[in-house]
């Protein structure tokens, strides 16, 4: 038995019982690292002291303290870890190391987890491919000439790869669901407002949440307990109490209402991503939830709305970056030059295009044409979801209409890009919690992602029909050969 | 003047907070550079704002003494520029949902009260500050995140004087309040003007003028310095039939001129939007409510009352209501003043003239003093009812005037009462006529030669009789006694 490909609480219950030591699971995890991490490159920042730090360590029932006790997990490289690198994949915040933990850290740190490394990702999240990373891409485990797809490719690839337990990412406008989606894991969005972004390196801060991607829902339920809740620093954490969201597991689905959204099997769909979607209704049919096709016509309206909101915030939040207090700095005459220089060789192209982009829009004469019309489009989509969820109690979509797309494919057609996210980015304009589970693979053996939206803070939903399905499939379980 | 002067101020004051406006850092002036910091005012990368609701309860206090609409829903945005003192590239502000609009403050012109209106009164963060040395420059963020309050005027203003007079009539409110403490020096306290002339036209309604921003004042005499540069220069160029260009100017104070420092081409554009990471805040009615019940009396209410209950002269009202603590000495020895009143019997009649002789005391004798030894008004050892005291034996003549500023000086260093002094030193004033008489008669015998004047009909020569009685008794001599005892013995 390989330790590193267990999952987190099977990993917890031998510590329990004595039978696995902290240890045992990160000299698995790094002769993992050690043999396939040079192909797969899931990760920027990998401290090897980290694998000799709990060598004291013995099987000992007594030690496993916190919800996360001893098991590794891998953090996506825009989340603040003290004293660690962070720099969003870009060459702008070479070198700095924050001062502070990020919220969901500290709590990870409570639970006793260890902090494996940071994974690769799209520059500032900036992408679906983990193409735009100043690093270079990561590989898809599943085929190492394809993407992982993005933002949080390297964290998605990691868990795939079994070169961590767990991942933390972050999720913007499909960028946990997506690479889960073509890393064949599962990637879960909570609801906006379900965990503090504070220390989450902002993209779009009314639209980005930290999210799980792990190789099972039972581990998706475990880690967003330790994540979860208000916090004080986060004027946008909402202050509703969190749920035991494993004992939501529980449950069958038994007269669940699920809507299939119709739209999404208008051309532009693989072929095998709709097989595999129709066989997943079946599936949900059979165990006895009620399943009806649904409209939700915003979705055609949801890119563009969100390639005016998204960059709109991303320009201003990354107006800070700047050459003054840290990261790359570009010396010259004049502090104009500065600004210049320091901005024109910190940021990739793709950061580039939307701090264009967002500056435009946001502009004197143009605002209320862009960004004050993208605002009413986006009140429009949360419309479109609350009408629907007065009558189900979820709603299902493929999580990317294509598989994982080979690398290089799209990296100069931003807007096909751009479209591999038309499923994932309708749910962050509408605040709403989605996780994306395995549903199968192609016959080149690519795995295919299924999407189940909820309501607000209602991960519990989402999380008993991801179990349900997940205990009556066996997609979670295969593993890519590398 | 051919032409119609129309000012606006914009003024930034901070707000007396003890943290800052979305941190929970010191805002405390004058520590050592970059220790009152943390990755929030830092802006770091990942941090985020907290909203600080010790600011709102100021600003909405600032709002009501401005008699001012307060919003019911408020919105922080972001307003966008790049400069080092700028740790985000952001500033947090308000811009479409402010704290406060249509509000008004009233001034003093020459020709009566005017209301100048308020557009506008909105928070935001201060950023930081530069200090620039030799080849380099140095950031201190200990201000970054400190909270303002931007109160913006109309153009209501028709005079460099009238703005003066605004920025006076402002601060001592917002003191008042207890909003800021208004420093200048400090920093506290900072003012930007807009300017524009029109040609004077009766009956129809004119568009405004060209308006040039001035910038760069760090008093309130460079204000009206700089309005009063910029109104002349702007009068030479209409004159001549030159237009005016909309521009902003610096304030050179060594050099009493305004400089060209932008054309509003060049001026930015702040690309204003929504601050995500911080909510609508709503505002409610209970909490206004609970404001308003907490406001002190204000500096309007203030004049009217010491206007009516004293009957001061407006000069007289306008010191007390700038020295609060002068003011609240004042009310304090008119409150003794009464009880001594009733104490020695001295009649209702001669109140409104002990008030005055309290008001002189002082305004210009301890007021004086006080300036001379630059102590502070806390630590001064006269009390309220020892002023009151002298004042009444003042008003029963008991000592001259010369005598009583004596004894106040002596009040003033050792914290004596009067009697007690005026015994010690025997500064009685002497208002028995046989005593006077037959000084009078002395000085008389001695200065015949200006009696010979007198009588001639020069006025001077008593005077200088009076002085020497007065000479001759150390000064304790009622002169009015002295004066009418000469002229009678004279007449004869």
């Amino acid at each position: 038995m390989n330790l590193n490909q267990l999952t987190a609480h099977e990993l917890l219950n031998l510590m329990k019982k004595g039978e696995v030591s902290p240890q045992e699971i990160l000299d698995s995890l790094f002769k993992r690292i050690k043999k396939i991490e040079k192909k797969v490159k899931s990760f920027v920042f990998l401290p090897p002291t980290i694998f000799k730090k709990k060598c004291s360590d013995k099987p000992n029932s007594q030690k496993v303290i916190g919800g996360l006790s001893s098991i590794p997990i891998a953090i996506k490289d825009n989340i603040c870890v003290k004293g660690e690198p962070t720099t969003c994949a870009s060459k702008i915040l070479q070198g700095f190391k924050p001062p502070y933990d990020g919220t969901v850290i500290q709590k990870l740190k409570k639970a006793g987890a260890i902090l494996l490394g940071k994974t690769n990702m799209d520059e500032f999240a900036f992408g679906s491919s983990c193409e735009t990373s100043f690093y270079g891409p990561t590989h898809n485990p599943w085929d190492l000439e394809r993407v992982p797809g993005g933002s949080s490719g390297g964290s998605a690839a990691a868990v795939a790869a079994d070169e961590t337990i767990l991942a933390l990412g972050s999720d913007t406008g499909g960028s946990i669901r997506q690479p889960a989606s073509f890393c064949g894991v599962v990637g879960l969005k909570p609801t906006y407002g379900r965990v503090s972004r504070y220390g989450l390196i902002a993209f779009a801060s009314s639209l980005d949440q930290i999210g799980t991607i792990t190789k099972d829902v039972t581990d998706a339920a475990l880690l967003l307990n330790i994540i979860s809740g208000y916090d004080p620093k986060d004027s946008t954490c909402a202050k509703i109490p969190v749920p035991d969201f494993r004992k939501s597991l529980k449950d069958n689905i038994q007269g669940l209402k699920i809507g299939v959204v119709k739209e999404c099997f208008k051309k532009g769909l693989d072929k095998e991503v709709g097989e595999k979607i129709t066989d997943s209704v079946k599936l949900f049919e059979k165990l006895g939830a009620r399943v009806k096709k649904i409209s939700l016509p915003c979705l055609d309206y949801a890119i563009s709305c969100y390639y005016i909101l998204g960059p709109a915030e991303a320009s201003s939040n990354l107006a800070r970056f700047d050459g003054v207090q840290y990261g790359l700095r570009k010396e010259v005459k004049t502090l104009k030059e500065m600004y210049e220089k320091t901005r024109e060789f910190g940021f990739g192209k793709e950061a580039k295009r939307r701090i264009i982009l967002g500056t435009f829009v946001l502009s004197a004469g143009y605002y209320d044409a862009y960004y004050l019309k993208a605002l009413k489009v986006r009140a429009l989509i949360k419309n479109n979801f609350d009408r629907v969820f007065k009558n189900y109690h979820c709603i299902i979509t493929p999580t990317s209409p294509q598989p994982a797309f080979k690398i290089g494919e799209k990296i100069a057609d931003p807007i096909s890009m751009y479209l591999s996210d038309i499923f994932t980015v309708p749910v962050n304009l509408a605040g709403l919690p989605a996780i994306s589970i395995p549903c199968g693979f192609t016959k080149s053996d690519l795995p295919i992602g299924l999407q189940i939206i909820g309501k607000p803070f209602d991960e519990e939903t989402i999380l008993r029909i991801a179990y349900n399905f997940e205990k009556n499939t066996d997609f979670h379980l295969k593993k890519p050969i590398l | 003047m051919l032409y119609q002067t129309k000012i606006g101020l914009e003024i930034h004051v901070h707000l007396a907070t003890k943290s800052k406006l979305f941190c929970g850092c010191s805002t405390e002036f004058g520590s050592k550079a970059n220790t009152q910091i943390c990755p929030v005012c830092l802006g770091l990368p990942g941090s985020l704002p907290v909203f600080n609701e010790k600011a709102l309860d100021l600003g909405i206090k600032a709002g009501l003494g401005l008699n001012c609409q307060i919003a019911n829903l408020m919105q922080f945005e972001r307003k966008g520029y790049f400069y080092p003192d700028l740790p985000k590239g952001f500033q947090i502000s308000q811009f479409k949902l402010p704290l406060a609009e249509n509000g008004f403050l009233e001034i003093e012109t020459e020709s009566g009260a005017k209301k100048i209106r308020i557009k506008r009164v909105h928070l935001e963060e201060d950023a930081g500050k530069l200090l620039h040395k030799e080849q380099c420059s140095y950031i201190d963020y200990n201000r970054c995140g400190i909270p303002l309050l931007e109160i913006v005027s109309e153009p209501d203003i028709s005079s460099p004087e009238q703005a003066y007079s605004f920025l006076t009539n402002l601060k001592t409110l917002l003191q008042y309040l207890g909003v800021s403490n208004c420093n200048m020096e400090k920093g506290e306290l900072r003012c930007d003007a807009n300017i524009s002339l029109r040609q004077k036209a009766k009956g129809k309604r004119q568009k405004l003028g060209t308006k040039v921003e001035v910038k760069n004042m760090n008093s309130f005499k460079a204000v009206k310095d700089a309005l009063s540069f910029e109104e002349n220069r702007q009068e030479k160029l209409l004159k001549i039939g030159k237009k005016i260009i909309q521009e902003t100017r610096l304030w050179n104070e060594s050099r009493k001129e305004t400089i060209l420092m932008r054309k509003k081409e060049e001026s930015p554009d702040y690309r204003y939007f929504p601050e995500p990471d911080l909510p609508l805040f709503s505002i409610v009615k209970e909490r206004i409510d609970k404001i308003k019940k907490t406001l002190p009396e204000l500096p309007s209410q203030k004049r009217e009352r010491f206007k009516k209950e004293y009957n001061l002269e407006k000069k007289e009202i306008e010191i007390f209501i700038q020295n609060e603590s002068l003011a609240v000495f004042f009310e304090e020895t008119i409150s003794e003043l009464k009880n001594w009143m009733a104490d020695k019997k001295i009649s209702e009649k001669s109140f409104p003239l002990l008030i005055k002789l309290t008001t002189n005391y002082l305004i210009s004798d301890l007021t004086g003093l006080i300036s001379q030894k630059g102590i502070e008004f806390r630590d001064l050892k006269i009390t309220p009812e020892n002023l009151a005291e002298l004042i009444t034996i003042i008003g029963k003549q008991e000592i001259s005037s010369r005598a009583a500023k004596d004894v106040l000086k002596i009040m003033f260093e050792t914290g004596a009462d009067p009697p007690h002094i005026i015994e010690e030193k025997g500064l009685k004033q002497i208002s028995d006529s046989e005593y006077i008489e037959n000084i009078a008669k002395e000085i008389i015998e001695k200065n015949q030669k200006v009696v010979l004047d007198y009588k001639k009909g020069k006025e001077s020569a008593l005077e200088f009789l009076v002085g020497k009685i007065m000479a001759e008794t150390k000064g304790k001599a009622d002169p009015i006694k002295a004066r009418e005892i000469l002229k009678k013995i004279l007449k004869t």
